[in-house]
């Protein structure tokens, strides 16, 4: 083994010299949690799929002004409403050498609307891919549909023969459990080749030096340690171990900014978070009586019993928004006349409950991650502490997002803690088709508690097809007037994008707080 | 005498915690969010009310502490018996059956010894939680610390009681005993375990304070009690995430209820083994 390092040390001594003794320039970063696969298809976690952007290549691409511009693809065009066609790019090579052709974008595209596939709802309006020629790929969509780019910008391509040579075929899912040599191996076009993934531990990527695209980064390595700890990871970038943490803790914010040498930038986010109810017939923390939350009265209850300001306060440190709908501002769909919480009132909550018939309250779970968001667990314990004060019987559990994802999506939990940065389209059809939509088919991929109102089906389909933008946005804007006046959510609020680094490290920060090191200089 | 009197304060402090402490920290109704991160009263910015400071959700932390030390004790308490229920019956069966049972009991307890106990804790600890997926409930969190720590402490005892199985197995009121034809397993536990206690109690005594470090060990490294029902470790976890940001008290009151604890507890430990030991009583 030491025989096999040294060699590769060697060899990798020769590649420098070769190609001009380039000074080695190794960014260490670290978040709060790792990733949750390598299998780009087998997830819908954005962190997974920021880190996967590193070594695989979509086919269209976001900018730094986060505009889409063409990476894999050339061009495109619409043949008929419901058929685009692509040109790919020439001369493309995969990390292993094979090159780039329609060929993989057809496999990609067949293996992630696969039924199996976790992420099939990213692509919800697409029915197939076609073949032209080597480098021509046409879409077959349901109707008309326009964003279709925007989908396609969070959609990597994977190589054909390679998933085929490793039996990797048939696509992942955290969901299910289903893993494939996918899982822990990548071979992408991307700017960075994986050396090393442990899963919560360490993942190393290297520059890939053949890489169809002039970098617009002078890195040649990428180590991601994932330290849950939020002491920690402070005690980790102040001592020099590594260089960079995204998200920075808040209360910490102050201690790094006055640190010499290191800064902290912060942006507010696209990300909003919310809690998701459970709409069936029982709640999993009461079996075998009717579900209280299936009363309007008591899904505003419970939104009226959430103090949001003192959360923002102090949990949040003044650094949040508070929020009454599910979308940011900058997102297609948003209104401003929405974006307004229930107000904090605890007699009013008392009131709704009684007059539902649950004058003493009820018992329900709450479920949450406690390394997913920013202070989601402080989030999490302060809002149980909240509604016992309204009445309600609240059984609170925090784990990672590793065990928390997966109980989410099988429907396990009755109030659950969820953000949404509407990625990766960055339009509100993305809140609509994921989480408002009954769950049928590529639909509803993130609705698993049984919400189906079929004003927003409605609204859903309709939109998905209206190519006219005004017509578009109202139609989301009246979708999200429905969620609220219903309180099918309960939006608490929109976090900071919060990252701290070394001042030598210049590297852009993203409302939708993908860290995208391929924009990154280490001085 | 002064670390009898400090182990004896505490565990009656936090035993009695439902009513001495000033408000109950498991009872999520009883604090405000709008009260988080209150300085002790002496410092700058305290308050009254809350004599160590509150926590980052506006617990009160003396009445966290309280109520953590008593969870605290009770896993620690816990593993020990059952640690030592199972070392002193093994004990008792290789020191005096001897041969086969012997070797097997004890090559067990070598092996499990050659665990690390953080880790073999740990082990459990997590494959408790992916086999009984309730094992993470608060309920039955106690239970899962308890077997974790009891899995590797109970070598200890057998391996004592071994030894001082076997010494007494061959004295003459022993030898009385079998000759008379009573059963093996009445020897056993009404003729030679009476002889073999003292060394036990010692162990159980030292034993404690081990078992309450490791359960939070355990609690610090987020496989031990949930936040919503603290225990001394819990406590510290979450106060450690505060201490790059000014907020020390939060971290160390918990961490100095541990210290004295711990301290208390083995101080009493040695002093029963010099109580017990008749050599070191001559000398003295």
């Amino acid at each position: 083994m030491a025989m096999v390092r040294m060699m590769g040390l060697a060899v990798a001594g020769l590649l420098a010299i070769a190609a001009g003794a380039a000074e080695a320039k190794t960014l260490r970063w670290s978040s709060q949690g790792d990733i949750a696969t390598m299998d780009p298809y087998a997830h819908t976690e954005s962190f997974t799929s920021n880190m996967h952007h590193h070594i695989y290549d979509p086919l269209v691409r976001r900018n730094r002004d986060l505009q889409i511009e063409p990476a894999l693809a050339t061009s495109w065009r619409i043949v008929e409403p419901n058929r685009w066609r692509f040109t790919l790019r020439q001369g493309v090579k995969f990390h292993n050498g094979n090159p780039f052709t329609a060929d993989d974008v057809v496999a990609s595209i067949t293996r992630l609307i696969h039924p199996g596939a976790r992420a099939r709802g990213n692509l919800s309006n697409v029915t197939a891919a076609e073949k032209v020629d080597d480098f021509t790929v046409d879409f077959v969509l349901t109707g008309p549909y326009p964003l279709l780019l925007n989908d396609l910008s969070g959609i990597f391509i994977m190589n054909k023969a390679w998933l085929e040579a490793n039996n990797a075929v048939i696509p992942g899912n955290t969901t299910t459990g289903v893993t494939t040599f996918a899982s822990t191996n990548a071979n992408g076009t991307g700017p960075f080749v994986l050396e090393t993934y442990q899963p919560d531990n360490r993942t190393i990527m290297n520059v890939n030096p053949n890489w169809w695209d002039k970098p617009a980064h002078n890195l040649t390595r990428i180590e991601f340690r994932p330290i849950r700890s939020d002491a920690t990871r402070v005690a980790a970038l102040l001592s020099g171990e590594i260089d960079m943490m995204a998200p920075a803790p808040l209360q910490d914010l102050v201690r790094i900014g006055a640190a010499d040498g290191f800064k902290v930038i912060e942006e507010p986010s696209l990300r909003l978070i919310f809690l998701g109810l459970n709409h069936r017939a029982e709640l999993q923390g009461d079996p075998g009586k009717p579900n209280p939350m299936k009363d309007k009265r008591v899904r505003q209850a419970l939104w009226h019993a959430v103090d949001l300001d003192t959360i923002q306060r102090r949990v949040m440190r003044g650094k949040s928004r508070t929020v009454g709908t599910m979308v940011a501002p900058p997102i297609p769909g948003y209104s401003a006349d929405l974006d307004k919480p229930l107000a904090f009132n605890v007699d009013q909550a008392k009131k709704l409950l009684a007059d539902a018939g649950y004058p003493n309250g009820f018992k329900t779970k709450l479920d949450c991650s406690n390394d997913r968001y920013i202070a989601d667990e402080q989030t999490c314990v302060a809002i149980a502490a909240m509604w016992t004060r309204a009445g309600i019987q609240v059984d609170l559990k925090t784990q990672s997002r590793t065990t928390y994802f997966p109980l989410v999506d099988k429907g396990e939990s009755d109030v659950y803690i969820l953000g949404w940065a509407t990625l990766p389209p960055m339009d509100g059809y993305s809140v609509a088709s994921a989480l408002l939509h009954s769950k049928t088919g590529s639909l509803g991929g993130n609705n698993p508690n049984g919400l189906s109102d079929s004003r927003l089906d409605d609204l859903t389909r309709r939109s998905a097809v209206e190519l006219d933008e005004p017509k578009r946005r109202a139609m989301l804007t009246e979708a999200l007037k429905i969620v609220r006046d219903e309180a099918y959510f309960i939006p608490l609020h929109q976090q900071p994008v919060a990252w701290a680094m070394k001042k030598t490290i210049e590297v852009p920060v993203f409302a939708d707080e993908y860290v995208r090191l391929w924009f990154a200089q280490v001085n | 005498m002064m670390a009898g009197v400090v182990a004896i304060l505490l565990i009656l402090a936090s035993v009695s915690a439902p009513l001495i402490a000033p408000s109950n920290p498991l009872d999520l109704a009883s604090f405000n969010l709008a009260d988080s991160e209150i300085p002790p009263v002496w410092a700058e910015g305290g308050d009254k009310r809350f004599l160590l400071g509150t926590d980052n959700q506006g617990r009160d932390m003396l009445s966290a502490i309280l109520y953590g030390a008593r969870v605290s004790i009770l896993i620690g308490g816990g593993a020990v018996l059952l640690a030592a229920l199972i070392g002193v019956c093994l004990g008792l069966l290789a020191g005096y059956l001897g041969g086969r049972t012997d070797a097997v009991i004890m090559r067990i307890g070598d092996i499990i010894l050659s665990f690390p106990t953080i880790l073999l804790a740990l082990l459990v600890a997590g494959m408790a939680r992916a086999v009984f997926p309730e094992a993470g409930n608060p309920r039955y969190v106690p239970f899962v610390l308890i077997s974790a720590i009891a899995i590797h402490d109970w070598v200890q005892y057998a391996r004592t009681v071994r030894a001082a199985a076997m010494v007494e197995g061959a004295k003459d009121y022993v030898k009385a005993a079998r000759v008379i034809g009573l059963p093996p397993l009445r020897i056993m536990f009404r003729h030679i375990l009476p002889n073999v206690m003292s060394p036990v109690l010692v162990i159980a005594t030292i034993n404690l304070a081990g078992a309450v470090l490791t359960e939070a060990t355990l609690s610090f490294l987020g496989v031990g009690m949930p936040p919503t029902y603290p225990s001394l470790g819990t406590l510290i976890r979450i106060g450690n995430e505060f201490v790059f940001s000014g907020i020390w008290w939060i971290a160390l009151f918990p961490a100095l209820a541990l210290v004295i604890l711990v301290l208390a507890v083995n101080v009493i430990g040695d002093w029963l083994r010099d109580r017990f030991n008749p050599k070191l009583r001559v000398r003295q």
